[in-house]
C-alpha cells in the first residue's frame, strides 16, 4: 500500500481546511439577534420615501442614526398591520416605551471620526454607496460579532465588499484627492 | 463624482500669543484638558510623568531685587513646518504635518511608546502616557464625544483641537459651503484666554488678524535658530523675553530664563 501515506495526509488536509472554512467562522463569530424583525422595504414604501425621513441630521450637521422609539411610536401606538413582528414591537417597546437596543451593523471604533453631511453633501455620495442597497431588503441580516473586537463581521459593504474599512476610506479619498491626513478620519 | 466640493487652498493654522498679556492664569491648561479628555494628573505625577498639552512656564530676566522682571510664556506644541523634528524621527509614522491644514497631528494608535519624538521635540511639547487614564468618578460624564481618550504607552500632544475643526468643517457641509467658517474653529485654550494674549486663525489668509498679528514688530517664533519654522508666533514688547526665546544665552545656558 504505497498509497495510504498520501490519502491519510489528503484526509487530514480536507479536514482540517473543512474544520477552519465552517468551523472557524463560528468560533470566533457570535450570532445576535436584532431586538425587532424590522423591513426596510416595507416603511420606504408606505412611510417615507427617502432615508433622511428616519435616519435624519440635526441642524448642526451630526447625523441622528438610527431613529429613537418615539419616532416609531409616531405611527405604531397600535398595529397598523397584522404581523407578529409589529405585534411584538408594541407590546415590547412601544407600549413600555423601551427603546430598542438595535445592533449597529457600521457601528467604528471610537478613535473614528466620521460625519455623514460631509459624505452626502460636500461629497454627493449616496447612501447605498456604503450601506449597500438597505433601503430594499425586506429583514435584518443576522448581526455576527466579532467575539474579540465585538464589532460585526459584515459592515455592509456594497458588492460584498467591505465598504467600512480604513482601507476603503482612504483608498476612495486618495483617489478622489481628498485630505487623507491621519486626523482628519481619527480623533 | 465625488471630486468637486473639496478643498482646494492648504490652509496654514497657526497662533500668535502675546507673552505681555498672559498672567499666567493657567485657565488655556485647563480648558485644553477638558476639551482634549487629558486626565488628571495622578498622585505623585511629576512634571515628567503627568500629561498636559500647554503648559505656562514662567522666565525672568536673571535679575536682582528691583532689577527681577518675569513673564509667562504659554508652550504647546509649535506645529514646526513639514521639517518638523518629530516626524522625522518616529519609526511608526505615527506622526504627520497635514498639507492642507499644517496641523502636526499625532496618532496614538500608531504610537509605539518609544518616546524618541519627545527627545527630538525642542518645546518640550509631547507627553507620555505612563498608565491608563483615570478620572474620579462621575468626571468621565463630562468627557467630550469629539476626542478619543489615549490609552498607556504612547506619546500626545496638542493638535489644535482637531476635534474642533471637524465639527466646523461637519458644519459648513450643512450649510453647503466648502470652506470652514473661521468662527466656528477657534481651539479651547484660545476661548477660555481672559485677557485675549491668544489669536488664532488661518497664516495664509492675509486678512486674518493672526497673520497681521505675526507679522507685527515684537513678533517671534521659538528658538528660531533652530529653523523649524513653527506656526506658533508669540510677542513681546520686551528685549529680554525675545532673547530668551531665540537661544540661551552664552554662558547661562543652564540658568532658569
Amino acid at each position: 500500500m504505497k498509497l495510504r501515506g498520501p490519502i491519510v495526509f489528503l484526509a487530514g488536509v480536507l479536514v482540517a481546511l473543512g474544520a477552519g472554512w465552517a468551523g472557524f467562522p463560528r468560533l470566533i463569530y457570535q450570532t445576535r439577534r436584532q431586538p425587532v424583525d424590522f423591513s426596510h422595504q416595507v416603511h420606504a414604501e408606505k412611510a417615507g420615501a427617502k432615508c433622511e425621513d428616519c435616519h435624519a441630521y440635526r441642524a448642526d450637521g451630526s447625523f441622528a442614526g438610527v431613529p429613537a422609539l418615539d419616532k416609531c411610536s409616531g405611527c405604531h401606538t397600535a398595529a397598523m398591520g397584522s404581523t407578529v413582528a409589529e405585534k411584538n414591537f408594541i407590546d415590547q417597546y412601544v407600549t413600555p416605551q423601551r427603546e430598542p437596543e438595535w445592533l449597529v451593523y457600521a457601528r467604528q471604533p471610537e478613535n473614528v471620526y466620521f460625519s455623514h453631511i460631509t459624505h452626502t453633501k460636500r461629497g454627493n455620495l449616496k447612501c447605498e454607496q456604503c450601506h449597500g442597497n438597505q433601503g430594499a431588503s425586506n429583514s435584518l441580516p443576522p448581526y455576527q460579532q466579532d467575539r474579540i473586537s465585538g464589532y460585526s463581521r459584515d459592515i455592509w459593504g456594497h458588492a460584498g465588499r467591505p465598504a467600512m474599512t480604513m482601507d476603503a476610506c482612504v483608498a476612495c479619498h486618495r483617489q478622489s484627492h481628498l485630505e487623507h491626513s491621519c486626523l482628519d478620519c481619527h480623533k | 463624482m465625488i471630486a468637486q466640493g473639496k478643498t482646494n487652498v492648504a490652509a496654514r493654522y497657526g497662533m500668535s500669543i502675546d507673552v505681555d498679556r498672559c498672567n499666567g492664569c493657567g485657565a488655556c491648561m485647563v480648558a485644553c484638558a477638558a476639551e482634549n479628555n487629558v486626565p488628571p494628573a495622578a498622585n505623585g505625577a511629576t512634571e515628567r510623568t503627568g500629561l498636559t498639552w500647554i503648559r505656562v512656564y514662567r522666565v525672568d530676566n536673571g535679575g536682582e531685587g528691583n532689577e527681577r522682571r518675569s513673564a509667562f510664556v504659554p508652550m504647546l506644541c509649535q506645529h514646526c513646518g513639514k521639517d518638523a523634528p518629530c516626524v522625522a524621527v518616529c519609526p511608526q509614522q505615527a506622526v504627520d504635518v497635514d498639507p492642507a491644514t499644517g496641523i502636526v497631528g499625532q496618532m496614538p494608535e500608531r504610537c509605539l511608546g518609544c518616546r524618541y519624538c519627545m527627545a527630538a521635540c525642542p518645546y518640550h511639547a509631547r507627553s507620555f502616557n505612563w498608565s491608563d487614564p483615570a478620572w474620579p468618578a462621575g468626571m468621565e460624564k463630562t468627557l467630550n464625544p469629539d476626542v478619543a481618550p489615549r490609552m498607556r504607552g504612547v506619546v500626545e500632544k496638542c493638535n489644535l483641537c482637531q476635534g474642533r475643526l471637524h465639527t466646523a468643517k461637519a458644519k459648513a457641509a450643512m450649510a453647503g459651503r466648502v470652506e470652514i467658517d473661521p468662527a466656528d474653529y477657534v481651539p479651547a485654550c484660545v476661548e477660555a484666554c481672559p485677557t485675549r494674549a491668544i489669536h488664532f486663525g488661518n497664516l495664509n489668509d492675509a486678512a486674518s488678524e493672526v497673520a497681521q498679528e505675526s507679522h507685527r514688530k515684537g513678533s517671534f517664533r521659538m528658538l528660531e535658530a533652530l529653523h523649524t519654522d513653527p506656526k506658533i508666533y508669540y510677542q513681546s514688547k520686551k528685549d529680554w523675553v525675545r532673547e530668551t526665546a531665540s537661544a540661551p544665552r552664552p554662558g547661562k545656558e543652564n540658568a532658569r530664563g
